[in-house]
C-alpha cells in the first residue's frame, strides 16, 4: 500500500477502539457456539502438529523400513508399538505420515485461499467500484469460470498445468476466486449507495483509497466467512485431486495421495485406507465447525433471532 | 414470461461464446501429444508423426483450429475421439443417462431427506434432534466421498456382501435400452428381479453422492426456515392465534423454499464434480469417468466438447432454477 | 444406435431362456476402442474382438507362442524366402445379424481385402471412419515388407515380400491380420452405415457379438457354426472393471468367473481363498531402465555395469511386484525361445560397485532416474522401483534425483536424443518372436530419432547377428544368433534390466479348460463352467 495515513491521531485511537469492542463482541458470541469452539481447539492442534511435526513424528515420513512392510496397527495381532497406526506398503511408519500430511494440508488451504481471496477482491473491487462495461465483461468472465463444475475445471488445469502439488493449488485458487469476486462486486455495489462514502468522496478521497480503505474494511465478514469455507473445500479438493493423481506426487506424505497410492491395498491392510481418510475428515470437519461459529458472530441477521 | 426467458437466454450467448473459448483453449495448451500416446513405449518415426498430426488436424494455426471447432460445432459436430475414433456426441449420448439416472437419485434422497430434516430441526431448535442431525450435516459436509465410497465398499460389499461391487445390473439380466435409464428400462423389459437389481446397484452410489448435497440442503433448509419464522408476518400471524402448524405449514414453508430450491439447484455443479470421483470409485459407466479417462489419455476432442457440453448442462439447469424462483416468488416474476 | 438395439432385441429372444445355457462372466479390465482390430493396439481391444470374434491366417497355438494353421490351411514359401502361397480353408461360415446376412463363405477376396485396406492408402475402406490409422500394421514394417497380395483362385492367395522375413508367419497371426468380411464391407457400402464395421462386427471367430453397453458389458454367444472346435460355454460377457480391488471384489462374490490383472498386493490372499484357483505363469514382458550411452560417464560399460551391481535387484521384486516376477537378466523373458540362461547376471554387490567406479575415475556422480507416472503391465509401481533405486545407489556415493512427467511427455521427451538420465521403461511382446524385443528396443536402426531404443545404444556387432537372424529362416540357427546377442548385450549393459512380471490370471473353482497366452491374451472358446 503506498498511499500515507491522513487520518488525525485521535481518530485512529477511537477506531481502534470500536474495533476492540468489535472483537470482545466477536468472541462472545463465537464463544456461544459449542460446536466453534471444539472446532477451534481441533484446528489449533493441527497447526501446532503441523509446526511440531519434526518433533512429533517418530521416523522421517519417507525413510522405508524393508523389513516391516504393511505393519498393523499396534492393537491388532502382528501389529507392534514401533509403528502405532502401522506401516504402508513400503515400511513407512503411517503416524510419521500422517503427522506430516497436516502440514501439507494446511500449506494447501492457506496457499489456497490466500490467492483465491487477493485475486478475487482485486477483480471484485474493480468491477463493482467502475460498473459499466468493465463491471460487465469481469463478471461474464467469474459466470465462465463458474460454469464449469469446480473439480472438472481444476483437472483440466493441472492437466495443462501438469500434475503436482503447486499447480493443484494454483488451479483449485483459479476455480475458488469467481466466489469471492462476486461477494466482493456485491458488497462494493451496496457499499457505494451509502452515505459514507458518499462523504468521503466529498472529502476528496481518491479512488484507489476508497476501495481498500473505506469500501473493503465493510464488507469483511461474508469474505472472512467464504474464506473458512474455502479453507475446508481446498483441503477436500486438494485431496481429492492427489487421490485422482493429479495432486501432490509420492513419496509426499498427503493425505489424499496416500488414499491414492493404498487403494490398491484396500482388501488386505484396512489401515492405509482409514487413517487419511480419517485426518482429511478431522481436519475439514473442524475448519468447518469453526466457520459455523463465525457465520454466527459475524451475521447480524442470525444473531438477532 | 416469454420475454424473461429469451431474455435470460440471450444473456446465456456471451457466457456459451466464452465457455467454448476455455474449453478449446486449455485443451490446445495440454502438454502430451496425442500422437506419441497412441505410438506408448513403440516410438514413432518424425515423418510418421509429421503425417499423423496433420490427419488429425493438429498442423492447422491455432486460430483456424479454433473457427474450425466453432463452425462445426454450430453444425452439431462435436469431432471424434481420438481413442475410439467415434463421434464424442455419440458416446456422450451413451453414458449420459447413466449420470443423469445417478444425479437424480442422489439429488432426490438429498431432498427427500434434507428438506424434512432441516424443517424438522429449525422447528425444534435447540433441541437433541437439532444438534444430532446439525453434527451429522456438517459431518457429511465436510466428507471426502472418495474415500467414503471405499469404506462403504468395504463393509457393505466386501464384509457384509449386501450390495453388489460395481456394475448398473445384475449382468444376469439383459434387455434392451428404450431409455438408456436401468430403472425404467428393466420395468419396461418386464423381467422379474430386474429392477431391484437395479435398485440395488444404484444404492451405494446414490448414497455416496448424495451425501454433501444431502448435508447442504438440510442446513440450508435450516436456516431459511430460521429466517423466516423470525420475520414478522410469521410472528404476526403467531400472535393472532394461528396454529402454529399452520403457520409453518402454510407461511413459512412457503418462503423457506425459495432459497432451498436455489440451493438445491446449485448443486448441480458439485453433483458434476460429485459424480467424477464416484463413477471412478464405483466404475460407473457414465461422463464423469468418461472425462477422467479421456484428461489421461489425452483424447482432446473428447475433453474439449466433454467440457464444452458438462458447462452447458449446468448453465441450462441454472436457468431453469431461475425460472422456477421466478414461478414461485411472484415478486420477481413481477419485476 | 437403432440397429444397436433392433439387435439387442433379438439377442433378448435368445437369452431369455438362460436357465440352461451357460454363461461364462469376464471381468475385463478396459473398454474396447471399437470392434474392428485393424487400427488399435490395446490388448483389452484385441482380447474383444480379434480373439473372439475373428481369426487370421496363421493363428498362435493356445498357449503358446508357436504359430499353426488358422484360415490358411497350409503354406509353401519360395525358395529365396520372398513368396508365401496360402491354401485358404474352405466352408468358414461368416457369422450374421439382424441386418447382414451372408451368401458365400470365407474366400480368398476376403484375404485381398482385409490386407489391402490397411496397406493401400487408395483403397475406399483405409478410411472409412475419419482419423483412423494402421498403427500395427505400420509398427509391424508391414509397408515395406509386403509388396503384393495375390489371390491366385478363390482359395488361393500369394503375398510376395521386398525381403525375406522369418518372424512374417508370426505376424500375420497378430490381431491387427484379423480377416473381416468383403461382402459384409460392401453392404455396409450400400447401407451407408460404414461405421458399423466397427461397432457391429461380422467374423468367423468362435464368438458371435451381440452387443455392447459402453464402458459396462460386452455380450457374445457361442458360434455354433465354427469352423474349429466350438466354444463350450454358450454366451460369453465381458463386465468392464477398470479398478483391480473391484474386480477382485467382484469375482469373490461371483459376479465375474476370471479376472485379469490382480493387484500384486491381493495375490497372496486369492491363492488363500478356498474358492478361488490363481494360474500363474512368467509374463512375456521386460521391464528395465535404459541408461543414455552417449552421456557420459554412461557411455562408459564399466560404470553402467557398476550401477546396475549397485542395485540390489531382489529387493525391488520383492517390495514392487511383491515377489510377483522374475528377476530380469536378459533382455527378452525365460518363455521366450532362444532365451539364453547361461547368461549370469551382475551380483548385487556395493562393494565391488564401489570399487569399479573408483577405478573408471567416476566420483561423486550424481544422475537422474526417470520414473514413469503410470502403472504398466511389466512395471506396477515406477515410482516406488525409483525410490528403491536411489537408496541403493546412495550407498555407492551416486546421488539420484528421480524425475517424472506426464506420460505422453514421458514418452515423448525420453526419446529425444541428449536425455539427461537413465529411463525406466518397459516392453511386452507381441508375436513371441525374439526380434521384436531385440530389433525394436536394441538395435542400431532404432536408436535412431523416434525409435525405442531409449538407450540410445549401438552396438555393430550385435545389430549385425539381429540382421542375420531376421532372414534366417532355420530355427535353430536363428536360436544361436540370438544367444550370442544376449551375451553381447550383459557384457556392454545398456540396460538394468528389472524384472519379468508374472502374469496372474485368477478365476472360481468353477472354471476349467482356461490355458493362459503367453502373449497375455484372453481367450474363452476352450473354458467350461461346473454348476
Amino acid at each position: 500500500m503506498t498511499d500515507t495515513p491522513i487520518s488525525p491521531a485521535p481518530v485512529r485511537m477511537s477506531d481502534a477502539a470500536i474495533r476492540r469492542r468489535m472483537l470482545s463482541e466477536f468472541w462472545f458470541y463465537f464463544r456461544q457456539n459449542r460446536g466453534a469452539v471444539i472446532g477451534l481447539v481441533v484446528f489449533v492442534l493441527l497447526v501446532l502438529t503441523a509446526i511440531f511435526a519434526p518433533v512429533l513424528a517418530p521416523y522421517s515420513p519417507t525413510a522405508q523400513n524393508r523389513g516391516a512392510l504393511l505393519v498393523p496397527p499396534f492393537w491388532q495381532e502382528g501389529g507392534s508399538t514401533a509403528y502405532l497406526l502401522g506401516t504402508d506398503a513400503v515400511g513407512r511408519d503411517m503416524l510419521s505420515r500422517l503427522i506430516f500430511g497436516s502440514q501439507y494440508s494446511l500449506f494447501i488451504g492457506i496457499v489456497v485461499v490466500s490467492i483465491a481471496l487477493v485475486g478475487g477482491i482485486a477483480i471484485g473491487l474493480v468491477a463493482g467500484f467502475f460498473g459499466g462495461w468493465v463491471d460487465s465483461v469481469i463478471m461474464r468472465v467469474m459466470d465462465v469460470i463458474l460454469a464449469f463444475p469446480s473439480l472438472l475445471l481444476a483437472l483440466v488445469l493441472v492437466a495443462v498445468l501438469g500434475p503436482g502439488l503447486t499447480n493443484a493449488m494454483i488451479a483449485i485458487a483459479i476455480v475458488y476466486q469467481p466466489h469471492f469476486a462476486r461477494l466482493t462486486r456485491a458488497a462494493v455495489m451496496s457499499e457505494l449507495k451509502r452515505e459514507y462514502v458518499t462523504a468521503a468522496r466529498v472529502a476528496g478521497a481518491g479512488n484507489f483509497r476508497l476501495m481498500f480503505k473505506t469500501i473493503l474494511p465493510n464488507c469483511l465478514a461474508p469474505l472472512i466467512v467464504q474464506a473458512t469455507l474455502s479453507f475446508s473445500s481446498a483441503v477436500l479438493d486438494s485431496a481429492a485431486l492427489g487421490f485422482l493423481g493429479m495432486g501432490a506426487q509420492p513419496p509426499s506424505p498427503e493425505w489424499g495421495t496416500m488414499l491414492a497410492e493404498a487403494r490398491e491395498f484396500i482388501l488386505r491392510a484396512w489401515w492405509v485406507v482409514t487413517f487419511p481418510g480419517l485426518a482429511i475428515l478431522t481436519s475439514v470437519l473442524a475448519i468447518n465447525m469453526m466457520g459455523d461459529g463465525l457465520r454466527d458472530a459475524l451475521d447480524p441477521k442470525l444473531k438477532r433471532s | 414470461m416469454v420475454r424473461l426467458i429469451l431474455s435470460k437466454l440471450l444473456y446465456l450467448v456471451p457466457t456459451f461464446l466464452g465457455i467454448t473459448i476455455i474449453a478449446f483453449s486449455f485443451v490446445r495448451i495440454l502438454p502430451g501429444d496425442p500422437v506419441l500416446l497412441m505410438a506408448g513405449e513403440r516410438g514413432v518415426t518424425p515423418e510418421r508423426h509429421a503425417e499423423l498430426s496433420a490427419q488429425l488436424g493438429y498442423d492447422k494455426s491455432v486460430v483456424l483450429q479454433y473457427f474450425d471447432f466453432l463452425w462445426r460445432l454450430l453444425q452439431g459436430d462435436l469431432g471424434h475421439s481420438l481413442v475410439t475414433k467415434k463421434p464424442v456426441m455419440d458416446e456422450f449420448l451413451a453414458l449420459f443417462p447413466a449420470t443423469v439416472e445417478l444425479g437424480l437419485c442422489a439429488i432426490l434422497l438429498a431432498t427427500l431427506i434434507g428438506v424434512p430434516v432441516g424443517v424438522l430441526a429449525a422447528i425444534k431448535r435447540g433441541s437433541w434432534f437439532d444438534q444430532v442431525s446439525m453434527t451429522t450435516a456438517l459431518v457429511g459436509f465436510s466428507m471426502p466421498i472418495f474415500w467414503w465410497g471405499l469404506l462403504l465398499i468395504i463393509f457393505f460389499s466386501g464384509i457384509l456382501g449386501w450390495t453388489p461391487v460395481s456394475g448398473r445390473i445384475s449382468l444376469m439380466y439383459y434387455f434392451p435400452d428404450v431409455t438408456g435409464f436401468m430403472l425404467i428400462d428393466s420395468l419396461l423389459s418386464g423381467q422379474s428381479g430386474a429392477f431391484t437389481s437395479a435398485v440395488r446397484h444404484l444404492i451405494l452410489p446414490s448414497v455416496v453422492l448424495a451425501t454433501i448435497p444431502l448435508a447442504v440442503i438440510a442446513r440450508q433448509t435450516r436456516s431459511a426456515m430460521l429466517e423466516v419464522m423470525g420475520e414478522d408476518y410469521v410472528r404476526t400471524a403467531r400472535a393472532k392465534g394461528m396454529p402454529s402448524r399452520r403457520v409453518i405449514g402454510v407461511h413459512a414453508l412457503r418462503n423457506a423454499m425459495i432459497p432451498v430450491i436455489t440451493t438445491i439447484g446449485l448443486q448441480v455443479g458439485v453433483l458434476m464434480a460429485g459424480a467424477i470421483l464416484t463413477e471412478t470409485i464405483f466404475s460407473w459407466p457414465g461422463i464423469g469417468k468418461w472425462m477422467i479417462d479421456s484428461i489421461a489419455r489425452r483424447d482432446y476432442p473428447v475433453v474439449q466438447s466433454g467440457l464444452l457440453l458438462v458447462a452447458a448442462l449446468v448453465m441450462i439447469v441454472n436457468l431453469l432454477v431461475d425460472l422456477t424462483y421466478g414461478l414461485i416468488n411472484p415478486r420477481i416474476r413481477n419485476k | 444406435m437403432k440397429t444397436l438395439f433392433v439387435l439387442a432385441s433379438a439377442a433378448l429372444a435368445m437369452t431369455a431362456v438362460t436357465a440352461q445355457a451357460k454363461t461364462f462372466v469376464y471381468c475385463s479390465e478396459a473398454s474396447p476402442e471399437g470392434f474392428d482390430p485393424a487400427p488399435y493396439t490395446a490388448g483389452g481391444t484385441f482380447d474383444a474382438s480379434a480373439h473372439p470374434i475373428f481369426n487370421r491366417l496363421t493363428e498362435f497355438k493356445k498357449g503358446t507362442t508357436e504359430v499353426e494353421p488358422g484360415l490358411a490351411e497350409s503354406w509353401e514359401v519360395s525358395e529365396d524366402g520372398t513368396e508365401y502361397t496360402f491354401k485358404l480353408r474352405q466352408g468358414v461360415k461368416w457369422h450374421s445379424n439382424e441386418t447382414f446376412t451372408p451368401t458365400r463363405d470365407f474366400n480368398a477376396d476376403d484375404v485381398i481385402f482385409s490386407y489391402d485396406r490397411q496397406g493401400n492408402a487408395e483403397n475406399p475402406w483405409h478410411q472409412y471412419i475419419p482419423g483412423i490409422t494402421y498403427e500395427y500394421y505400420t509398427s509391424m514394417a508391414m509397408p515395406d515388407l509386403i509388396k503384393s497380395v495375390e489371390k491366385i483362385d478363390d482359395y488361393t492367395v500369394k503375398f510376395t515380400l521386398n525381403q525375406p522375413e522369418a518372424p512374417f508367419l508370426a505376424n500375420i497371426a497378430m490381431p491387427f491380420a484379423s480377416i473381416v468380411s468383403k461382402e459384409y464391407a460392401d453392404a455396409l457400402d450400400a447401407a451407408g452405415t460404414r461405421e458399423d464395421l466397427n461397432n457391429l462386427p461380422i467374423g468367423t471367430g468362435p464368438f458371435k457379438f451381440v452387443a455392447y453397453q459402453k464402458d459396462a458389458v460386452i455380450r457374445y454367444t457361442k458360434n455354433t457354426e465354427y469352423w474349429g472346435t466350438p466354444a463350450i460355454i454358450d454366451d460369453l460377457i465381458f463386465a468392464i472393471t477398470p479398478d483391480a480391488a473391484v474386480r477382485l471384489q467382484k469375482l469373490k462374490a461371483g459376479e465375474c468367473h476370471l479376472m485379469p490383472y490382480p493387484a500384486p498386493a491381493d495375490i497372496e490372499a486369492i491363492r488363500t481363498d478356498p474358492n478361488l484357483t490363481l494360474e500363474e505363469q512368467a509374463g512375456l514382458n521386460v521391464g528395465y531402465l535404459a541408461y543414455n550411452t552417449t552421456q557420459a560417464p554412461f557411455d562408459n560399460p564399466v560404470v553402467r555395469k557398476a550401477l546396475n551391481m549397485a542395485i540390489d535387484k531382489n529387493a525391488i521384486v520383492d517390495a514392487v511386484f511383491q515377489g510377483a516376477a522374475l528377476p530380469a537378466k536378459n533382455p527378452i523373458p525365460p518363455t521366450m525361445w532362444s532365451y539364453n540362461d547361461a547368461v549370469e547376471d551382475d551380483a548385487y554387490d556395493p562393494e565391488a560397485a564401489k570399487a569399479m567406479l573408483e577405478e573408471a575415475g567416476v566420483t561423486d556422480l550424481s544422475m537422474k532416474i526417470w520414473a514413469m507416472p503410470v502403472q504398466r503391465p511389466y512395471m506396477p509401481n515406477a515410482r516406488r522401483t525409483a525410490e528403491l533405486m536411489q537408496e541403493d545407489l546412495a550407498q555407492v556415493g551416486v546421488e539420484v534425483e528421480i524425475i517424472s512427467y506426464e506420460w505422453g511427455e514421458y514418452l515423448a521427451k525420453s526419446m529425444e536424443a541428449g536425455r539427461d538420465g537413465a529411463v525406466m521403461l518397459g516392453w511386452t511382446g507381441d508375436n513371441g518372436d525374439p526380434d521384436n524385443f531385440l530389433s525394436v528396443l536394441l538395435s542400431c536402426d532404432s536408436a535412431g530419432e523416434g525409435g525405442a531404443n531409449r538407450a540410445f545404444w549401438c552396438n555393430e556387432e550385435f545389430s549385425a547377428l539381429l540382421k542375420d537372424a531376421k532372414v534366417t529362416a532355420d530355427p535353430a540357427e536363428r536360436t544361436a544368433l540370438y544367444e550370442q546377442a544376449q551375451v553381447i548385450f550383459k557384457e556392454q549393459a545398456p540396460w538394468f534390466t528389472i524384472a519379468h512380471s508374472t502374469q496372474y490370471v485368477p478365476m472360481s473353482n468353477k472354471v476349467s479348460g482356461f490355458k493362459m497366452s503367453p502373449l497375455g491374451d484372453f481367450t474363452f472358446e476352450t473354458v467350461d463352467i461346473a454348476e
